[in-house]
């Protein structure tokens, strides 16, 4: 589930504002800090939630923007495909991302 | 109240579909997008909500009298993602579609709505819904607003692409609606082509393909999206701000409970000084014999004495509405979920707790937004512990009775306010400790992943505010029509048999007279005893059969209620009666929606049985303690 290739549909849509040539660099979703943008690479969940999820847009390729923390630090909110999800930090850890690197964030 | 939603079904005549005919019609779209905007705008007020048969999803189906076609009938599908089975709504919309449900005409035609400000996501949904082969029209909805702030997207295209019509309308404006019109006349000509010309539709069941397939779609008909809108993002930043988020939040529930007290009570007394005077205006038609005391004493007087809150509970009710409408509930929820996990459930089930402060049974209704079955059925239990409504009329009934109006800080907040905050109080603590304690023993679960759309913020319609409070005065009075109404019936004919006995000789005098050792240490009396009775049909009926039985008493006639009483029971045992209510289970709409929700009469049973032990004992420590200290 790692390596994905493009297709060239998903290419045209969600990578033409990124500079695909920087560094890329592989985290935890719920290791972003706020404010930037990562790109889905795989989910590690059960397997209901994970479709469910993946129904609401959190497939890979997908462009994901931490917007903020809850009062208490927990759950967070994320921006993908311009709408907002809050997710806890124990299904977001269960979530790869790609952060490009230096990226300056991009809200969607 | 105690029964707002008609637990009943929708008898619908399943007629055979016939090609080209469109008798039934399927409103489908994800959630937030404009579904029941939509649906409240091609209905009109005249439109039925219950249960699918078996299931506890919600059916709502009207006519379509808001373009002119009666004759049609629209079905609301619940809002979905998809067509897998991850929830119960998905399945019921699933088995709608496909005309396997039982009492459900299948539809002839699909009405899919979009959320044209997010289409790239909502058009993940047509895949499979194309995929029925049904004749649909796409409606991109919110067009209008996707216009302003930027968006573009090439209809025809769209259209072409997905081999069906597609319409932009915005539903909250009703614009573009002419094309549903067009739609259904159309398809509605005997040779119209039933399904559309074939088009390529991605894997059925893979959310990646239908990902790919909806992005490639957005691509080719050069879908723009509009610039996302700052304003939530500006409201989220104060109402989800470290600080001032919780305080707001805080701020918003007090005030509610503030304007109910504040302005729902003079508007309860005037209320209630018209049915008093229509009451005395009827009476001398009738004439002085038993006529009159059974029509005024007895009928009136009892059903009046719980009217007189309606003014009130509707305008709690119209405080949750904004509330929900505004997307303000989802983010209470969110700040809600640190607290909730504490208690072993997550925030999406702060939802129904908050909306069982207005009524028990939609709050429990709404748990199905919580996936996990644990979690579910410790917040359906719970619930009924929340304040309803329905024993506001008990609650203010005895505080004005018993409790003197003294200052405590000011003007502002009384004795009387602070008694009730403490009610409360007591039943959202009772609700927070059993949540606990179900969690950590019959039903113990990992924790549930907490998953939560945030709505962005809309003004809520004058429309669909309207749509709840009709629809909520009308179970109300319904209510009062015929359960309250009943009950004050019997009760005055057995107070007044046998025939020329006195109120303890009567029927009703011996059978409280009989209950009166097991509830003398609460501190109340045999006429308590048989309003804890009636009660269990609803909690407000209490207020009706005390008015009827004081009233039927020669020696407190001629005293108001509140007068009767005080001359009736002590402090404590008025205080005893107010905590009995905080606890017990007096509800059998209540009951019988948890016995539909969790399939089985083993929960009510344990919950009634739970809450009314619990009320007991609380009730008998408060006369005991009151009695203690102040003698």
């Amino acid at each position: 589930m790692v390596a994905i290739a493009l297709s060239s549909t998903f290419g045209a849509e969600t990578e033409d504002d990124f500079d695909l040539s920087g560094a890329w660099k592989l985290s935890l979703l719920s290791e972003l800090p706020i404010g930037t943008t990562g790109v889905v690479e795989s989910l590690e969940l059960p397997g209901e939630v994970q479709h469910h999820l993946m129904h609401m847009g959190f497939v890979p390729e997908a462009r994901i923007t931490v917007v903020r923390r809850a009062p208490a630090g927990d759950p967070t909110v994320y921006s993908i495909d311009g709408f907002e999800v809050a997710l806890r930090r124990d299904t977001a850890r269960a979530i790869r991302v790609r952060e490009y690197e230096g990226s300056t964030t991009k809200s969607l | 109240m105690s029964s707002c939603c008609d637990p009943g079904t929708i008898d619908l005549p399943a007629e055979p579909r016939v090609a080209g005919r469109i008798r039934t019609v399927a409103l489908v779209g994800p959630p937030n997008s404009g579904k029941s905007t939509l649906f409240n705008r091609l209905t009109g007020l005249r439109q039925k909500v219950a249960n699918y048969p078996g299931v506890t999803v919600e059916q709502r189906v009207g006519r379509l009298n808001g373009i002119g076609r009666s004759d049609l009938t629209l079905i609301d599908l619940p809002g979905i993602y998809g067509l897998d089975t991850y929830s119960e709504d998905a399945r019921v919309a699933v088995e709608v579609l496909h005309g396997e449900m039982p009492g459900t005409p299948a539809p002839d035609a699909i009405l899919l709505v979009l959320d044209s400000l997010h289409l790239r996501r909502q058009l993940m949904l047509a895949a499979p819904i194309l995929s029925l082969g049904l004749p649909t029209l796409v409606l991109l909805n919110m067009s209008d607003l996707m216009e302003a702030r930027g968006g573009h997207i090439d209809t025809l295209a769209l259209a072409q692409e997905l081999g069906v019509p597609v319409a932009k309308i915005s539903a909250t404006r009703g614009a573009g609606l002419d094309s549903i019109t067009h739609f259904l006349n159309r398809k509605a000509e005997p040779d119209a082509p039933l399904s559309a010309t074939k088009i390529e539709l991605p894997v059925v069941g893979n959310p990646r393909s239908y990902r790919q397939w909806a992005t490639g779609i957005s691509t080719r008909t050069k879908y723009k999206a509009p610039v996302s809108n700052q304003a939530t993002k500006r409201i989220d930043a104060v109402l989800l701000h470290r600080i001032w988020g919780p305080l707001i939040f805080l701020a918003v529930v007090f005030a509610v409970f503030q304007v109910v007290f504040t302005i729902g009570q003079p508007l309860s007394d005037g209320f209630g000084n018209l049915l008093n005077a229509g009451g005395d205006a009827i009476a001398p038609l009738l004439g002085h014999g038993w006529l009159e005391s059974l029509a005024i004493d007895g009928v009136w007087r009892g059903v009046a004495s719980v009217l007189v809150f309606l003014p009130q509970i509707l305008l709690l009710f119209l405080f949750i509405g904004v509330l929900e409408d505004s997307g303000y509930l989802a983010r209470a929820a969110l700040i809600a979920d640190r607290v909730m996990r504490s208690i072993g459930l997550n925030g999406k089930a702060f939802i129904p707790l908050l909306s069982a402060y207005a009524c028990a049974v939609p709050a429990i209704m709404a748990t199905r937004t919580i996936e996990n079955k644990r979690d579910r059925f410790a917040t359906i239990l719970v619930a009924p512990f929340m304040t309803c409504s329905a024993r506001l009329p008990i609650y203010m009934l005895m505080i004005a009775a018993f409790i003197p109006n003294k200052p405590i800080l000011g003007d502002f907040f009384g004795l009387r306010a602070a008694v009730m905050l403490s009610l409360y109080l007591l039943g959202f603590l009772a609700a927070l400790a059993t949540a606990r304690l179900l969690k950590s023993s019959i039903l113990r679960a990992s924790s549930a992943p907490f998953i939560l759309e945030l709505p962005q913020y809309r003004l809520p319609t004058l429309r669909s505010l309207s749509l709840r409070l009709v629809d909520r005065g009308r179970v109300f009075l319904r209510q009062a029509g015929t359960v309250i109404l009943a009950v004050t019936l019997v009760l005055w004919i057995l107070s007044h048999m046998p025939f020329h006995a006195t109120l303890g000789e009567s029927v009703i005098g011996r059978i409280g007279h009989f209950i009166e050792p097991a509830i003398r240490p609460l501190g109340f009396n045999w006429k308590i005893g048989i309003g804890l009775l009636t009660s269990v049909m609803a909690r407000e009926v209490i207020v009706s059969t005390l008015g009827t039985l004081y009233g039927a008493d020669p020696t407190t006639h001629s005293l108001g209620l509140q007068a009767a009483l005080r001359h009736d029971l002590t402090l404590a045992g008025a205080m005893a009666l107010v905590v009995f209510f905080a606890f017990a289970l007096q509800c059998t709409s209540t009951l019988a929606i948890v016995r539909r929700e969790t399939n089985s009469w083993r929960w009510p049973a344990l919950q009634f049985c739970y809450m009314g032990v619990l009320a007991y004992l609380a009730a008998l420590v408060t006369n005991q303690a009151i009695l203690y200290f102040i003698h």
